[in-house]
């Protein structure tokens, strides 16, 4: 389950220390049930990436409670912040592999994070990188694929450790088509496993292609809730 | 976390600097680890010669005493035999009182006419200082003086003591600029690997896993540093060696065959300490950026 409970998010501007802390999201209350699914829509600039950077523990907010796994993201230690941050997968919009490591240990990264033993990670890793078809480029490092190909890889590494709950920032934005129907079909899979999915997108083709409840934002409020 | 290089390090934590600042301050505490030892020694050895040494002057030794029954140098002699804790009282021959005197006054004092005072060797072995000897032999030979080894071995004792605070500050110094290094290092391999790290986390990194990468590759490099730094300072610590060898009583001999048994057995704590050092104050470092990140 994720439950915000009228959540304020506010950035202060380090150039201009004097200058009033500005909005970015504002009295935010929803709740997503296990295993639920959400589209989440706005224009750019309206504060998705921000709601998404709390649900995934990178942001604290300002004010308000956020309940993540039927955990209390303010009450708990680093040390269980980053045991629950292992069972929330995340796509981000950039990307954010590591440039060192090849696709197979980018993906594996989750994985050896959590101790898992080499033999399950080459099952899985090999298995989720055949899924998203790059099982031919395991020994590439990033700066070798295309962009799409990264993305893919992010997706893959979001997915490996079969996380509770799975947070995608536009995980679509440079695929094709048909890659981004692939996609779907995984993401749907997981969510029918038991997954809790947030994805946060413009693609409204998309979202109708795959009708679910949506949580609007605009201008850092919450507009819509189902 | 895996064992392997997920992180970097092996490009990102300063893989030639920092070896080669460890191994300058292993230099430097290898040499001070061997002056701590050294004076420690020396104080010991000086302090044990000169602490039990009277040495007793007696002027016109060869006139009469008080009593005119002998010489005054006899009288001295005599009385020393008797007072409890002087023992082995030696009348300095003629010739040895030259030859001390020799740098000084030249090859034969007497020919300048000189009236030399007769010395009397002994060793003090009783309880407490031997002040009260002075005022009793003054009564027996006036103007008798008793000059106690203690006196100057606490001089000895505060001068090589000092040495030693010395040595030990040079320690302190070392392991503290050595720690300042490591901290630097970490820093800079935590800046060129922000990004990466920040990932790490993100996908639930405990900060005792990423410090501890940290930290291990810091142990490689400072260890490895150190090593280097104390066999180099091998060959200076015996050619230094060598050198003291006439105030230590030791023989010279061949390569390395100088440098003190007991610094044989400190010098290989060196690289252990350092490794220590490295250790922690990486894992103090990252763990201490890592509270930055949320």
């Amino acid at each position: 389950m994720v439950r915000f409970e009228d959540v304020w998010l506010k950035y202060r501007n380090p150039a201009r220390p004097g200058a009033p802390a500005k909005d970015i999201l504002r009295a935010i209350s929803f709740e997503i049930p296990d295993g639920g699914f959400r589209w989440l829509t706005g224009p750019s600039g309206a504060g998705k990436t921000s709601l998404l950077k709390l649900i995934y523990l990178a942001e604290h907010p300002t004010q308000g409670l956020i309940d993540i796994l039927g955990t209390r993201a303010a009450n708990i230690t680093r040390r269980e912040a980053a045991l629950l941050r292992r069972r929330i997968g995340v796509v981000y919009q950039d990307f954010r592999l590591l440039p060192q490591l090849s696709a197979y240990d980018n993906v594996a990264l989750p994985m050896r994070l959590a101790h898992r033993g080499e033999t399950q990670i080459n099952a899985d890793v090999t298995e989720i990188l055949r899924w998203v078809g790059l099982e031919d480029r395991l020994h590439a490092r990033p700066d070798e694929l295309s962009g799409g190909a990264q993305q893919r890889i992010a997706i893959a590494r979001a997915v490996v450790a079969r996380p509770k709950l799975l947070v995608a920032d536009e995980p679509t934005g440079n695929l094709d088509d048909e890659q981004a129907q692939r996609l779907m079909l995984l993401i749907t899979a997981l969510n029918r496993l038991g997954t809790t999915v947030v994805v946060a997108t413009h693609n409204m083709a998309l979202v109708e292609r795959y009708p679910a409840p949506k949580l609007r934002i605009e201008d850092g409020k919450l507009v819509q809730n189902g | 976390m895996a064992k392997r290089d997920d992180l970097g390090l092996r490009a990102a934590l300063a893989d030639r600097l920092l070896p080669v600042l460890v191994a300058a301050m292993s230099f430097l505490a290898a040499l001070g680890l061997a002056g701590t030892l050294a004076s420690a020694s020396l104080a010991h050895s000086w302090q044990s010669q000169a602490s039990d040494t009277l040495t007793i002057q007696v002027p016109q030794p060869n006139n009469p005493d008080a009593s005119g029954k002998t010489t005054r140098l006899a009288a001295v002699q005599a009385a020393l035999a008797q007072t409890p804790g002087v023992t082995n009282p030696q009348v300095m021959s003629q010739a040895d009182e030259n030859a001390l005197l020799t740098p000084w006054l030249g090859e034969d004092a007497t020919q300048l006419g000189l009236q030399m005072p007769g010395v009397i060797s002994a060793s003090w072995a009783g309880p407490g200082s031997p002040d009260a000897l002075g005022e009793a032999l003054d009564k027996i030979s006036a103007g008798t003086m008793v000059d106690a080894g203690a006196v100057w071995a606490a001089r000895v004792a505060a001068l090589t003591s000092s040495l030693q605070d010395c040595a030990a500050a040079v320690l302190v110094i070392v392991a503290l600029v050595a720690a300042a290094v490591v901290a630097v290092a970490a820093r800079a391999g935590l800046a060129q690997r922000r990004d990466t790290i920040t990932i790490v986390h993100g996908l639930g990194a405990l900060d005792g896993d990423i410090a501890t990468r940290f930290a291990n590759r810091a142990v490689v490099l400072v260890a490895a540093g150190s090593v280097a730094g104390t066999l180099l300072a091998l060959p200076v610590l015996d050619w230094l060696a060598a050198l003291a060898a006439p105030f230590s009583g030791q023989m010279t001999g061949s390569a390395l065959s100088n440098v003190p048994m007991p610094l044989w057995f400190i010098l290989p704590l060196l690289p252990i300490a350092a490794a220590g050092i490295g250790w922690a104050t990486a894992q103090l470092t990252v763990r201490s950026w890592l509270r930055s990140l949320p």
